[in-house]
């Protein structure tokens, strides 16, 4: 199965990724071929699970307590570019 | 020409009232400095966790069970991605497959052609109740052509309520939304007060002919208000049947409510269908809730939480307080939705009723016409309000013991609005407003005025 242009366009888009040459779309058919590989296994009537720790992987509920806040200058300190204490992005 | 069905749909995005989070120990807090409620899980800083916050959950199973929903014993969390300033993960931490409620309902009530005392009962089903992560705010530049984002909201936990398309205009969409309104206050899983960004609804719409399936639906996002709600709603009906009667098509698009202009139109950025490649988050187990019956025996309790529990500590809904008012107090139906949609007014009711002599019956004449169309003209809360219950039912005592007539009251009411902190009594002594009780006095005067006026008088005796 070839991936065409249309579904190619549709992943590069919103996933932000490209996949440049030809070379690149090969890389990708190699890569879907292989994961293909999943469908030989008969998964009929098995439900699947979300961790190999099953029921063992308990959800942690944290207190409603204000533990975190202020970092106000250490994470504006990462931005590129900045306006008063508001990250600056590109508009739309 | 064929008659036109149109179908509204709503889902509802209510921002939970907690002191922290729905995954982060940061402050949940409306208008704060820019960035400075924001954790670095919230601004999405590599080697941040999730921590699921326990007050959300049980805000979401409250809700869930004041609207009548199944709640869903084993709920999943997923991730659903998009790009956006105001998003920094990348993506939003929802619940798209197993969300933590679903099937519910939710009743309403509406005025026919405005007249209070015929109103009708109608049913929205509730689809679903899902968890899910606000996200920031974007303030958009355009003279600088630059975005600035505030990720103080980012991470606030969400209620998104998704109410099926079983409306039919703007008034049944605005009336349902005022019910789930209050109904979220009176629980306290959100203070809901859509002016605060704390309750916000996104509307589906569509149009059809009776018999023929659903047309295409477009959704209107940016309704700041209830009444914006009603207009949008209504404009967009108003707007897809015109297109389709004069030959046109609707595309399924976003469109934005302008509420200066008073219409919808096309929203930039959302043009083609978006994929959110949902899947599900890698770093959260499921979330199990409990019953009385499937409680685990030696489980630490701050990590349970029970259903039951819950649903026994539910105060009492709307719809239940309007039936007790009505049943307690001998007042009309009606009258139970005037004084639930005020806040504090049934307090206030009742507080008079408790000091006063006078029915219920004829007090409510005096809380729903003399006090409220005050309040409303001087556009004041019941809490606001010059004249406590306490000095309107001493008020309302004199009338009821009448020493003051029913005009004279209105009188003392008008001086008293003035909250220069007489009482009644007072008041009525300064103006004289007594009544006479004394039949020789009355007649008296009577007479002076009949001496006085002896031309009328016989005019009215020959007729």
């Amino acid at each position: 199965q070839n991936v065409s242009l249309e579904v190619l366009d549709h992943l590069e888009h919103p996933a932000l990724v490209d996949f440049r040459d030809l070379e690149g779309v090969e890389q990708l058919q190699k890569a879907i071929q292989f994961a293909d590989q999943l469908h030989e296994v008969n998964t009929d009537g098995v439900e699947p699970i979300d961790s190999v720790l099953e029921d063992r992987w308990c959800l942690y509920l944290r207190e409603d307590d204000v533990t975190e806040g202020n970092y106000t200058k250490e994470l504006l300190e990462n931005a590129r570019e900045k306006v008063e204490e508001y990250f600056v992005a590109p508009p739309g | 020409l064929a008659p036109w069905v149109p179908v509204v749909g709503l889902e509802i995005h209510a921002q939970i009232s907690s002191n922290s989070k729905l995954f982060s120990g940061s402050q949940v807090q409306f208008a704060a400095p820019p960035n400075s409620l924001v954790s670095f899980f919230d601004a999405s800083l590599p080697g941040t966790l999730p921590v699921l916050n326990r007050r959300c959950v049980e805000a979401a199973v409250m809700t869930g069970l004041a609207l009548n929903c199944s709640i869903n014993k084993k709920s999943l969390f997923d991730r659903k991605h998009y790009f956006y300033a105001d998003l920094p993960a990348g993506y939003q931490i929802t619940q798209q497959r197993v969300p933590i409620a679903v099937n519910g309902s939710l009743s309403y009530s509406l005025c026919i052609d405005n007249k209070m005392n015929q109103m009708v009962t109608k049913t929205v089903r509730i689809k679903q109740i899902q968890l899910e992560q606000d996200s920031g705010k974007s303030l958009h530049d355009d003279t600088r052509s630059q975005t600035l984002v505030d990720l103080n909201r980012a991470g606030v936990g969400l209620m998104e309520v998704v109410m099926e398309p079983d409306m039919c205009c703007g008034e049944e969409a605005a009336a349902a939304v005022r019910e789930l309104q209050l109904i979220l206050q009176t629980l306290g899983s959100s203070q809901a007060v859509m002016a605060e960004g704390q309750l916000r609804v996104d509307a589906n719409i569509s149009v059809h002919h009776p018999g023929e399936p659903y047309g295409v639906r477009t959704e209107v996002k940016n309704i700041s208000s209830m009444r914006f709600l009603a207009k949008a709603v209504d404009y967009e009906i108003q707007r897809q049947i015109e297109e389709l009667e004069n030959g046109g098509t609707i595309l399924n698009e976003t469109r934005a409510f302008d509420s200066k202009l008073g219409c919808t139109v096309p929203m930039r950025d959302k043009e083609g269908k978006q994929d959110y490649r949902f899947m599900p988050e890698p770093n959260l187990p499921p979330l199990i809730l409990y019953d009385t019956k499937s409680l685990p025996a030696n489980m630490n309790h701050q990590q349970v939480i029970n259903i039951d529990w819950i649903h026994e500590r539910l105060p009492d809904l709307p719809s239940v307080k309007r039936e007790k008012l009505v049943e307690q107090y001998g007042i009309l139906p009606e009258h139970s939705f005037t004084l639930l949609n005020e806040d504090g007014l049934a307090e206030f009711f009742e507080n008079v009723v408790k000091q006063t002599q006078m029915k219920p019956k004829k007090v409510i004449g005096w809380i729903l016409q003399d006090l409220l169309s005050y309040l409303k003209q001087h556009s004041l809360s019941v809490k606001e309000s010059p004249v406590s219950s306490f000095l309107l039912a001493d008020l309302l005592n004199l009338l009821e013991k009448k020493e003051i007539s029913s005009t004279a009251a209105k009188q003392v009411l008008a001086e008293l609005w003035k909250g220069e902190g007489k009482t009644p009594l007072e008041i009525v002594k300064e103006r004289k407003l007594q009544q006479l009780q004394d039949q020789k006095e009355l007649e008296q005067i009577c007479q002076a005025v009949i001496d006085g006026q002896e031309n009328e008088v016989i005019m009215v005796v020959l007729g």
